[in-house]
C-alpha cells in the first residue's frame, strides 16, 4: 500500500511554494517525524516532516521546482508489510452542513412581548442605593452558599464605599474576601472559580481599575461559553462604581458603559434607584452569565423608595418608564435618569410632555420599550454621562433609525459628556458633564419645528 | 486516568518509581500525543486545519508524567499549546482532531479551534489563547477547591514565555496568601515564539520564581517521564495536604515551530537534531522499557493501536460535517 506525500501549506495564507531541497531520495526509509524536504515560501524556508513511515518509492516533484501548489503530490511513500500506513486521501472539501448555506439570521433578541406591566411588589420603604446593594448581596448569599464576595477592602474595611458593610460579620472571611490590589490576578482567579460553578461577586473599587483586568472580563469570562460550544459557564457579577464621582479627575471618572455593552457574552446593567439596585443586583447574581453591574458613587447616598417584599427582584433586559409623556422621549441610564427627570419637570412647566425611560439594562437593550415610546412621541433625546463617540446614545439612536425612522419628526439628539478627559477644576468638571438644561435645550430644539 | 487509584497508593513508595505497567501506559499516552500532533501537522499542510496550530512534539513527557500523579477530580488548564494536555486528560482524539478541522464533531462544535477546547467531564478547563491568562484562571480553579473543601488540585501549565507576565506573580501571591492547591507547571521549552529564555528572562532558575512568596519549586528534566512523575507526585501531595501552591519548572524542548507558520530562524537545525537524537522522551522511554524486559511485540502492539486511533481520528475529523449555520447564534449566553 502506498501513500502520496502532498505539498503542505506551511502557513494560513500559503497557496504555493518552492520545493527547495529533498533530504531523502528514492529508496530511503523514513520514520514518522523525519525531515524529508525543505520548502521555501515568500516568507521563510521550512522543513517538511514525514507523517507516515515507509520507503520513498518515487519523487514526483524535483527539488528546485517553483510554484508548487499546495496539495500537489510531491512523492510516493511505499508501505512496508503489514505495518504500512493507510493512504492519506487528498484533502476533500469539508462536507457542508447545508448546501449553499447563507449566514443564519440573528435570532430576535426581543421576542417576549413587554405588554405586561411591571409587577406590583406592594409596600415600599425608603433606603439608600448603598443599603439596597448590600441587602441584595446579603439576600443572595443567604440563599446560595456558592455566592461569595471578593475585592479590595470589601471585608475588614467594610468596603471602600461601605457597600459591603456588615457582610464579613454575617458571612465570615471564607465568603467575604479581601484581595490584594491586583485586579488582573484576582479577576482571573474569580473567573476561574466561576468556571467551576461558583458564583463570585467581584467588587472593583471603581470600574476604572477594571481596565487592568479587562482581558479576563472579555476574553476569559464573556467568550468562553461560546468557544467551548456551550460546555463552560461563567456565572459572575463584576460590580462597582462607574463614571464620574466628584473632582477625582480623568483617570477615576470614566464611564465604561459602551465598552462592555459592545461585547456579546456579557450582560450589562446600570441601575439608578434603590429598587433598580436591589432588584437587578439580585437578578445579576442569579444569572448564569457574566454580568457587568455599573453603579454610581454619587447615587450611593441617595434615598429612594424600594419594595420591602423579601422576594423582590427585577428582570434583566427591561427598561422602565419613569415618567410618561407624549411629546418627546428622553432615554437615560444610571445617574442621568435623575438629570432627565429634572429636565422633564422643567419641560412640563413649558407645556412640553416628556417621557423618561430608565434603561436599567444596557445589554440586552430593551429596544422594544424605546421604540414604542418614540412611535408615540416622534422625538428622541438620549442622555449619558460618557463620551459621545460610539456611545450608548449613538446605539439607541441607531436602533430607533432602524426600527421607527418613519415615525420621527426630527433627527434624534444626543446629550452626553464632553469629548475630553474629565478635568479636575470644579467649574471645568461641571462644564463637561450633562446638566438638566442641556437636556431641556435638546428637547426644545426637537419641538421647535412642530410647534 | 484509569490508573489514578494506583497512583495515590504509589505516592508513598515513589522512591522506587512507577511500575513498569504504568510506564507502558505512559509510553502509549506519549506516543498518542506524538502521532496526533504529526497528523495534525499533516492535516494543516493539506489545508484542513486553519489559523493557529501549536504542536506539542518533544514535550510529551511533561504532561503525561504529571497526569500520572493526578486523581479523578483534579483540574488541568493550559495555554494554546494544548492538544497534548487534552489527550493526556483522556479527551478523545477524534473530538480534538475534529475541532482542529472546525467540524461539528469537535469538542467545541467547531467554534473554538486548536486553542479553545474544554471538557467538563475530564476537568480540562482549556485551552487559553492569551499568554498567561490561564495562570490566574488556574488559581481560580484551586480557589474553588479550597472553597468547597475538597482535596482536588489544579494543575496550571504555562510556558517560560508566560512566566514574564505580571498576572503570573499576582497569581503566585494570591495562591500563597490563600494557600490554594495549585501546581504551577512552567513548561520551559526554551523559546517564547522566537525569543530564547536567556533573552527574555532575567531569572535564570525559573523554579525559584515563586520563592518570594514562599512557594517551593523544583527544576525537573522534562524530557524524562519518570523524573516528571516523581516531581509531580511531590508537588501534588504538597497541595493536597493543604500546604499551598508548588512550582515545577519542566525543562523541555519543542521540536516544531512556535506555530505552523514559524520559519524557526532563531535556532539551528543542529540544535533541534541534537535534542531529538539524544533526548527524545519517547525514544528514551522505549529503550527503558525494552531494558526492563517489555517485549518488542507488546510495544509494537501499542504502536499499532495508536496508529489506528489517530487514523480513525483523522478520518472522523474530515468526515464530520461543518457546524450548522444555526450554531452561529448558540452558546453566546446561557438561558437565565
Amino acid at each position: 500500500m502506498s501513500t502520496q506525500i502532498l505539498m503542505p501549506a506551511l502557513s494560513p495564507t500559503m497557496t504555493e511554494g518552492k520545493l527547495a531541497r529533498w533530504l531523502k531520495k528514492v529508496g530511503d526509509a523514513v520514520r514518522a517525524g523525519d525531515v524529508i524536504a525543505e520548502i521555501e515560501t515568500d516568507k521563510a524556508t521550512m522543513e517538511v516532516e514525514a507523517v507516515d513511515e515507509g520507503k520513498i518509492a518515487q519523487i514526483l516533484v524535483e527539488e528546485g521546482t517553483e510554484g508548487v501548489a499546495v496539495n500537489t503530490p510531491i512523492a510516493v511513500l511505499a508501505g512496508e508489510g503489514e505495518s504500512a500506513a493507510p493512504a492519506v486521501k487528498p484533502a476533500a472539501p469539508a462536507p457542508a452542513a447545508k448546501p449553499a448555506a447563507s449566514p443564519a439570521p440573528a435570532p430576535a433578541v426581543h421576542a417576549q412581548a413587554h405588554a405586561a406591566a411591571e409587577k406590583d411588589w406592594g409596600a415600599q420603604a425608603p433606603i439608600t442605593v448603598r443599603e439596597a446593594l448590600r441587602d441584595a448581596m446579603a439576600a443572595e448569599m443567604r440563599r446560595d452558599g456558592d455566592v461569595f464576595l471578593l475585592g479590595e477592602e470589601v471585608a475588614q474595611y467594610q468596603g471602600a464605599y461601605k457597600i459591603s458593610q456588615g457582610l464579613l460579620d454575617e458571612f465570615g472571611p471564607k465568603r467575604v474576601i479581601d484581595t490584594p490590589i491586583a485586579e488582573h490576578g484576582f479577576t482571573g482567579m474569580a473567573v476561574g472559580a466561576a468556571m467551576t460553578g461558583l458564583k463570585p461577586i467581584l467588587e472593583f473599587m471603581t470600574f476604572n481599575f477594571a481596565m487592568q483586568a479587562i482581558d479576563h472580563i472579555i476574553n476569559s469570562a464573556a467568550k468562553t461559553r461560546y468557544m467551548s460550544g456551550g460546555q463552560m459557564h461563567c456565572p459572575i457579577v463584576f460590580r462597582g462604581p462607574n463614571g464620574a464621582a466628584s473632582r477625582v479627575a480623568a483617570q477615576h471618572s470614566q464611564c465604561y458603559a459602551s465598552w462592555y455593552a459592545h461585547v456579546p457574552g456579557l450582560k450589562v446593567i446600570a441601575p439608578w434607584s434603590s429598587a433598580d439596585a436591589k432588584g437587578l443586583l439580585r437578578a445579576a447574581i442569579r444569572d448564569p452569565n457574566p454580568v457587568i453591574f455599573l453603579e454610581n458613587e454619587i447615587l450611593y447616598g441617595h434615598t429612594f423608595d424600594c419594595p420591602t417584599d423579601e422576594e423582590f427582584i427585577l428582570p434583566i433586559g427591561r427598561a422602565k418608564i419613569e415618567r410618561a409623556g407624549t411629546d418627546v422621549t428622553i432615554v437615560a441610564f444610571s445617574i442621568m435618569v435623575g438629570v432627565a427627570l429634572q429636565a422633564a419637570e422643567a419641560l412640563a412647566a413649558e407645556g412640553i410632555s416628556a417621557e423618561v425611560i430608565n434603561l436599567r439594562t444596557l445589554r440586552p437593550l430593551d429596544t422594544e420599550t424605546i421604540v414604542a415610546s418614540v412611535k408615540k412621541t416622534s422625538r428622541l433625546v438620549t442622555v449619558e454621562e460618557g463620551w459621545p463617540f460610539a456611545g450608548i446614545g449613538a446605539e439607541v439612536c441607531m436602533q430607533i433609525i432602524e426600527h421607527c425612522f418613519d415615525w420621527l419628526d426630527a433627527p434624534p439628539s444626543r446629550v452626553h459628556g464632553l469629548d475630553v478627559p474629565l478635568p479636575y477644576a470644579a467649574n471645568l468638571e461641571k462644564l463637561a458633564l450633562p446638566q438638566p438644561d442641556w437636556v431641556t435645550d435638546a428637547a426644545r430644539k426637537l419641538m421647535h419645528g412642530a410647534r | 486516568m484509569a490508573q489514578a487509584a494506583e497512583n495515590r497508593k504509589r505516592g508513598k513508595t515513589r522512591a522506587s518509581g512507577p511500575a513498569t505497567e504504568h510506564l507502558v501506559r505512559a509510553y502509549h499516552d506519549m506516543l498518542l500525543i506524538r502521532r496526533f500532533e504529526e497528523r495534525a501537522g499533516q492535516l494543516y499542510g493539506m489545508g484542513l486545519i486553519g489559523g493557529f496550530c501549536h504542536l506539542y512534539i518533544g514535550q510529551e513527557a511533561v504532561v503525561v508524567g504529571v497526569q500520572m500523579a493526578l486523581k479523578e477530580g483534579d483540574q488541568v488548564i493550559t495555554s494554546y499549546r494544548d492538544h497534548g494536555h487534552m489527550l493526556a486528560t483522556g479527551m478523545a482524539a477524534r473530538g480534538v482532531m475534529a475541532e482542529l478541522t472546525g467540524r461539528s464533531g469537535g469538542y467545541s462544535h467547531g467554534k473554538g479551534g486548536s486553542m479553545h477546547m474544554f471538557s467538563r467531564e475530564k476537568n480540562f478547563f482549556g485551552g487559553h489563547g492569551i499568554v498567561g491568562a490561564q495562570v490566574s484562571l488556574g488559581a481560580g480553579l484551586a480557589f474553588a477547591n479550597a472553597y468547597r473543601g475538597n482535596d482536588n488540585v489544579s494543575v496550571t501549565y504555562f510556558g517560560e514565555g508566560a512566566s514574564n507576565q505580571g498576572q503570573v506573580y499576582e497569581s503566585f501571591n494570591l495562591a500563597a496568601l490563600l494557600k490554594l492547591p495549585v501546581v504551577f507547571v512552567i513548561e520551559n521549552n526554551r523559546y517564547g515564539m522566537g525569543t530564547s529564555v536567556e533573552r527574555s528572562s532575567a531569572s535564570k532558575n525559573l523554579a525559584l520564581n515563586g520563592a518570594p512568596w514562599g512557594i517551593p519549586g523544583r527544576q525537573v528534566d522534562g524530557m524524562n517521564v519518570v523524573a516528571v512523575h516523581e516531581a509531580a507526585v511531590e508537588a501534588v501531595a504538597h497541595c493536597r495536604a493543604g500546604q499551598g501552591p508548588f512550582l515545577l519548572e519542566m525543562q523541555t524542548y519543542r521540536y516544531r515551530g512556535h506555530s505552523m507558520s514559524d520559519p524557526a530562524k532563531y535556532r539551528t537545525r543542529e540544535e533541534v537534531q541534537k535534542m531529538r537524537a539524544e533526548h527524545d522522551p519517547i525514544d528514551h522511554l522505549r529503550a527503558q522499557l525494552t531494558e526492563a524486559g517489555v517485549e518488542e511485540a507488546k510495544l509494537k502492539t501499542i504502536e499499532d493501536e495508536v496508529k489506528a486511533v489517530i487514523q480513525e481520528a483523522a478520518e472522523f475529523a474530515q468526515a464530520s460535517p461543518e457546524p450548522d449555520p444555526s450554531e452561529l447564534w448558540t452558546d453566546v449566553l446561557a438561558e437565565a
